[in-house]
């Protein structure tokens, strides 16, 4: 929607194709050399830290699901895990699986959302998912199906799949019957034999080469590839508990974003998500996905952010087995949920949402209300990496006109599947080459 | 924008967002089994969820999802109003506020001192309103997120002209046809059902919880009965408060229940400023 001037190319004309709400990128060019780039978010502010200020402390768990609609059960997990933590309760056992096996479900709807509609039309020169099933219906279906078993799973455990309704503090409200869980088993076998499809299909895609220089975080489990975990490592050193989180990550504010950024001190930028969980957990992938993985050609160690897209893919594989497991093992308990009582004091939850690691801290009073709240979700965190890698894109492609530059550019983005509203298609770049 | 050829025009789709978590819009890719057929009847002129095909306007329907939280949106809606031939609302953003709506109650600029360090940066607005309150609004669809089936019903009859067959009764009349046990009677379980919007099929007490009305009020809503059984139930003014004050709390119906003096108020204001620093200049 841009349109050139000289010197400098000016936002659209058309109030309806600028997209305030979502994202817009600057980029200003002096004597061939970029010399700044900024990624706007325009996203309004929702106050979501202010007003969960004197807000009940089971409150978070349905309160932050509302920050993403692709997520919800990532805000749900890290609320609860935060305020299991505040008031010493620990879920386990059964209660736990259930957790994981609604993560499931998230991650498989997330990430089959995210390469089809997303991120495969890029690779093969669509403008989406819809124009793509024009010439191949088949791979789309295949998709939606992958995504409908995974939302599957977050409507027989959570009751809906976006914002579930039976998550609580110390566990669920119901526990699903054996009854239940049984013709779900059959539908995720059905996904698994799928989303291996979709492995090889997507690694059958032109890659072009480039890797991240930048430090990658991950949280940790000594057995799980992780969803649920409370310990937080990088590839430079990092090895935390999730309490120890703001003594080494902080946060920032930029004046042309309303997303909060985030750095490790004194080090710098760093990446969250696939690429990250991967370079640190590969060797813990179930059997399925590690044989997906090779055979695509993963290397364990992939920096490539636009090889991310066969990293999602294989943790598809990798959800549909876990909760496939989940299932066979399952007992079911005798309760729905621990006892949870109030006491003052705080709690740190990290988490690995379907794009990276989301933290949450909250601090209760002795009245049972929040205190304090702070959550670093992914995109904050991957934002100076994005914008760094947009730098190293935009130098090395400088002479690009305007419309294949953003083009282009968006492509940059989508590999590292911000949250929705900055993910989408929405670029609104100016470039000043004055 | 490619797409299967047809002689006859197909009528045109629009999704709009404004201030929002993107759920409700994603309840339309989460039609994955109609999803194919929706795209054969109607061209996605402008959904960028889904699409970076850009279609001019104007749009024969158009989705809006989210609230009005700044000068520039409270434009942009009546550009989509004057484009769009049927303007639907999705979700309690768009038809309430949303849970943003929260700042109406207390002080945006506390709140922006709270999580942002240098609160100059950014324009907002001191309120998160309803697109009903700017634009005329042909139909409003309910619920945080809004309900897959009643999206599909309304999207059928806008294409085949005819009125959505959406009820505006409580969720208590789902609940007794789904022949739930109502946790109200036998569990104490405090519940929303009486007084809020069907369109879920009374979900949370088929999870033995208590509905926390996130389809907002229903028609004809009793708040002031309502509040005396939760009050009956043991429930602070706090908590009574609270459990109307989430994602449609400037509904009309949920705004100002009849509760008695509040202790601890919504509002932040006895709460320290943001814990960031400003940032340095950029690497
Ligand atoms: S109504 Fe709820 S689900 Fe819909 S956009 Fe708003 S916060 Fe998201
Ligand atoms: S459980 Fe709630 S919605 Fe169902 S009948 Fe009882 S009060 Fe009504
Ligand atoms: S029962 Fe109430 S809170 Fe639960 S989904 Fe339905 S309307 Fe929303």
């Amino acid at each position: 929607m841009t349109h050139k001037a000289t010197g400098s190319r000016a936002l659209s004309s058309d109030a309806l194709a600028r997209v305030e709400g979502e994202g817009a990128m600057r980029v200003e060019i002096r004597d061939g050399r970029v010399v700044d780039v900024q990624l706007n978010i325009y996203e309004p502010p929702r106050f979501f830290e202010g007003f969960l200020r004197g807000r009940g402390y089971t409150e978070p768990v349905d309160i932050t699901a509302r920050i993403c609609g692709i997520c919800p059960v990532a805000y749900q997990m890290s609320a609860c895990t935060a305020i299991e933590d505040a008031v010493g309760v620990t879920v386990d056992g059964a209660l736990r699986e259930l957790r994981l096996l609604l993560y499931c479900g998230e991650w498989i709807e997330s990430h089959a959302l995210h390469i089809h509609f997303l991120h495969a039309p890029d690779f093969l020169g669509f403008d989406s998912a819809i124009s793509l099933a024009a010439v191949d219906r088949a791979v789309v279906e295949r998709g939606l199906e992958v995504k409908r078993i995974g939302n599957r799973i977050l409507e027989v455990v959570g009751g809906r799949a976006i914002h579930p309704v039976n998550v609580k503090v110390g566990g669920f409200f119901r526990v699903p019957t054996t009854r239940e869980l049984e013709p779900l088993r059959a539908e995720l076998e059905r996904g698994l034999e799928l989303a291996v499809q979709v492995v090889d299909w997507v690694a059958g895609f032109d890659f072009p080469d480039q890797e991240l220089g930048c430090e990658l975080v991950a949280a940790d489990h000594p057995t799980e590839y992780p969803m649920l975990a409370d310990r937080v490592i990088s590839d430079r050193g990092l090895d935390i508990a999730a309490a120890e989180w703001l003594d080494h990550i902080e946060e920032f504010q930029v004046p042309h974003s309303t997303a909060l950024h985030a750095r490790v001190l004194e080090r710098g930028e760093y990446l969250v998500g696939p690429l990250a969980r991967h370079h640190h957990h590969a060797e813990k992938l179930a059997p399925a996905a590690a044989r997906a993985a090779r055979d695509a050609g993963l290397e364990p160690s992939c920096v490539n952010p636009f090889r991310s897209i066969i990293v999602r893919a294989v943790e598809v594989v990798h959800a549909f087995e876990t909760a496939i497991a989940v299932i066979d093992r399952w007992v079911r308990p005798a309760f729905a949920a621990v006892p949870v009582a109030p006491r003052p004091g705080v709690g740190h939850g990290v988490t690995e949402a379907p794009r990276g690691l989301l933290y949450h801290r909250y601090e209760i009073d002795d009245a049972g209300l929040i205190a304090d709240a702070v959550i670093v979700p992914p995109t904050s965190q991957n934002q100076p990496t994005i914008e760094h890698d947009l730098w190293h894109f935009v130098e090395a492609n400088i002479d690009l006109d305007d419309d294949e530059l953003r083009r282009r550019a968006e492509v940059t983005i989508r590999n590292h599947d911000p949250c929705i509203s900055c993910a989408t298609h929405f670029l609104d770049l100016t470039v000043d080459r004055s | 924008m490619s797409g299967p050829q047809h002689a006859a025009p197909r009528p045109s789709l629009a999704v709009w967002k404004f201030a929002s978590c993107d759920g409700c819009q994603l309840t339309l890719l989460d039609c994955e089994d109609e999803l194919m057929a929706v795209t054969d009847r109607v061209e996605i002129a402008y959904f960028l969820e889904a699409s970076s095909a850009v279609v001019e306007g104007p749009y024969d329907l158009s989705l809006v999802e989210g609230s009005i939280t700044t000068a520039v949106d409270a434009e942009r809606i009546k550009e989509v109003r004057r484009q769009s031939r049927t303007l639907i609302t999705i979700g309690a953003c768009a038809t309430a506020g949303g849970i943003q709506a929260l700042r109406n109650f207390g002080d945006v600029e506390e709140l922006l001192r709270i999580v942002y360090a240098t609160p100059e940066f950014l324009s907002t607005l001191g309120t998160s309103t309803p697109i009903s309150d700017h634009v005329e609004v042909d139909l409003e669809l309910r619920g945080c997120p809004i309900d897959r089936r009643q999206l599909l019903e309304v999207i059928g009859a806008v294409l085949a002209g005819r009125k959505p067959a959406i009820g505006d009764h409580s969720v208590c009349v789902e609940c007794k046809a789904r022949h739930n046990t109502c946790v109200l009677v036998a569990h104490g379980t405090p519940c929303l059902g009486p007084v809020t919007h069907a369109g879920c099929g009374a979900l949370c007490p088929s999870f033995h919880r208590g509905c926390y009305g996130c389809f907002g009020p229903s028609e004809g809503a009793d708040i002031a009965a309502m509040t005396s059984v939760l009050r009956a139930q043991g429930m602070s003014e706090d908590e009574i408060l609270r459990l109307f004050h989430t994602f449609n709390a400037w509904s009309e119906g949920f705004r100002e229940p009849p509760v008695g003096p509040v202790p601890v108020a919504l509002s932040p204001s006895r709460l320290s400023p943001s814990r960031l620093s400003p940032r340095e200049d950029r690497p």
